[in-house]
């Protein structure tokens, strides 16, 4: 029975005050939306990591005139290198085979480059790619040496990207999680000022501090899962439009999103939204009802 | 006790120390600023005393815990001189509303809510309004609303400062019979009439002391 009179005073609330509720529900929405994009964002750009990571390779390209024997103190260096998980040789003529292969749609490139014209390399994979400086630099003075290239100076380029695209999410997530805790606040100070007789009565006669200020707080907490139930809507259209549609040519170098983050985006947000509104309505009531 | 408000020049109370028994029926005069308002808020809890303590039904208020305020809440009554009834509700419902809000079932307020109207005399009108009753029988509706939970203590803060002799005669008669049921009354008031009538214990706070505390006092 309290449970109900409860609920009936939330839904009072939520309708008397209807402008303020949707503009609560929809401020949740946006921030929501932002803050689950960026959780994604995060989810995807490790998923990458481990991905790319596996193929990456660091490549010790030889100059022109390597001798035999600067060659095989190279790869016996490689053999016993412990950072080094593994590692193949690349000769002239594989290097062109490959050059051919790349580029069969360019011919004049190809008739271009003759046979000996690549350089010979050794194509090695690291146990860890981060630690590409520390082999740079033990083999960058070696004899017969031409250059070192680390494929993942691409790659940091990328997620460069996509990690700035998610710092600009974060930082419109939280401008309109303040815009949400404002209102939030806005919304109970005229909710409790228009239930002030009743506050008055309720403390008179020793209501508990929950039951006067649960409807409250509940009222908040609804905005923020319904904000969170339109923010997932938001992101489940954003992954079935954009990531599935548009940018579906670019799955090759972005990786597939997966339905299964897409969906642990719902709790997570519903959480945020709903502990942040409760805890933003209570904060407030704090300073208006006072015991 | 003593009470200071932020910013007074003087203490509100001055080291003021008064007991009452279970089952008195005490008046505190006094002008206007004297202090007497004070103490009921102090018996509410509603403020804390700055000095000394405030011990109602051998627990001390002044240094009760603010989640146990509620429940001490429960044993006491309150009138006020505006009424403080909810307007968009009837009689009944105000009354019912005191009940419900602190956790008693419908069929609970089914049974107590018209007994209690019966008792204030307010038999028939429980489905009126509060802009449909008079000042007494607003009033009469307060009380109502403040005995429904037998409580051990009723305080009364100038309950008749709204209403006419007559009327405010009626309303002491019922606060004479709710003091007859073993409830402990506690009123304030400026009405000389009603305390010469009474002949009750007065007490007479003047600029925060006591001045006087006589068994079956006059306004004087």
């Amino acid at each position: 029975m309290r449970l109900k009179y409860v609920l009936s005073e939330v839904m009072v609330g939520l309708w008397r005050n209807v402008t303020m509720t949707v503009a609560m529900i929809i401020t949740f929405g946006v921030s929501l939306t932002m803050l689950g994009a960026s959780a994604l964002m995060f989810l995807q750009v490790n998923a990458m990591k481990d991905a790319y990571y596996d193929k990456i390779e660091v490549s010790i390209f030889l100059t022109g005139e390597v001798t035999d024997a600067q060659r095989a103190t190279l790869d016996t260096q490689l053999k016993n290198d412990p950072l080094v998980r593994s590692f193949y040789y690349e000769s002239k003529s594989q290097a062109y085979e490959k050059f051919k292969r790349l580029f069969a749609d360019a011919p004049d490139l190809v008739s271009a480059v003759k046979p000996d014209g690549l350089p010979e390399s050794f194509r090695v994979q690291l146990k860890n790619p981060e630690k590409f400086q520390e082999v740079s630099n033990k083999y960058a003075g070696s004899q017969g040496v031409e250059e070192i290239i680390d494929q993942q100076k691409l790659l940091s380029r990328l997620f460069g990207i996509v990690g700035s695209v998610q710092t600009l999410a974060l930082i419109t997530a939280s401008i309109m999680a303040v815009a949400a805790l404002l209102l939030v606040g806005n919304t109970i100070q005229v909710a409790a000022y228009s239930k002030r007789r009743e506050v008055a009565v309720m403390k008179l006669v020793g209501a508990s501090n929950w039951f006067i200020q649960s409807p409250f707080v509940l009222e908040a907490v609804f905005a923020g899962l319904i904000g969170a139930l339109l923010a997932f809507g938001a992101l489940l259209l954003g992954k079935w439009l954009l990531i599935d549609g548009s940018l579906k040519d670019l799955t090759s170098v972005l990786t597939p999103v997966p339905w299964k983050n897409v969906l642990l985006t719902l709790p997570f947000m519903a959480a945020v939204g709903g502990v942040v509104s409760a805890v933003t309505a209570w904060v407030t009531l704090r300073f208006y009802i006072r015991v | 006790m003593t009470k200071t408000y932020p910013k007074a020049s003087r203490p509100s109370l001055d080291d003021v120390s008064v007991g009452i028994e279970k089952g008195e029926f005490v008046f505190f005069i006094g002008p206007s600023g004297s202090g007497k308002s004070s103490i009921i808020k102090m018996l509410l809890r509603e403020i804390t005393p700055n000095r000394g303590k405030v011990v109602v039904n051998g627990k001390d208020v002044s240094s009760m815990r603010s989640w146990k305020i509620p429940t001490f809440r429960r044993s006491i009554g309150c009138v006020f001189q505006d009424f403080r009834l909810l307007p968009n509700r009837t009689a009944y419902e105000n009354v019912a509303f005191a009940l419900e809000v602190i956790g008693k079932t419908k069929a609970v307020a089914r049974r107590v809510v018209p007994e209690v109207l019966e008792l204030v005399g307010l038999g028939g009108k429980e489905h009126r309004y509060p802009h449909e009753l008079s000042g007494g029988e607003q009033q009469r509706v307060a009380v109502a609303r403040a005995f429904v939970n037998r409580p051990l203590i009723l305080l009364a803060d100038e309950p008749t400062g709204n209403l006419d002799p007559d009327t405010s005669i009626e309303i002491m008669r019922l606060l004479d019979r709710i003091n007859r049921t073993g409830t402990t009354v506690v009123m304030v008031t400026h009405d000389s009439n009603i305390v010469n009538q009474m002949r009750r214990r007065v007490i007479e706070i003047e600029s925060g002391r006591i001045v006087r505390d006589q068994p079956r006092g006059v306004y004087g």
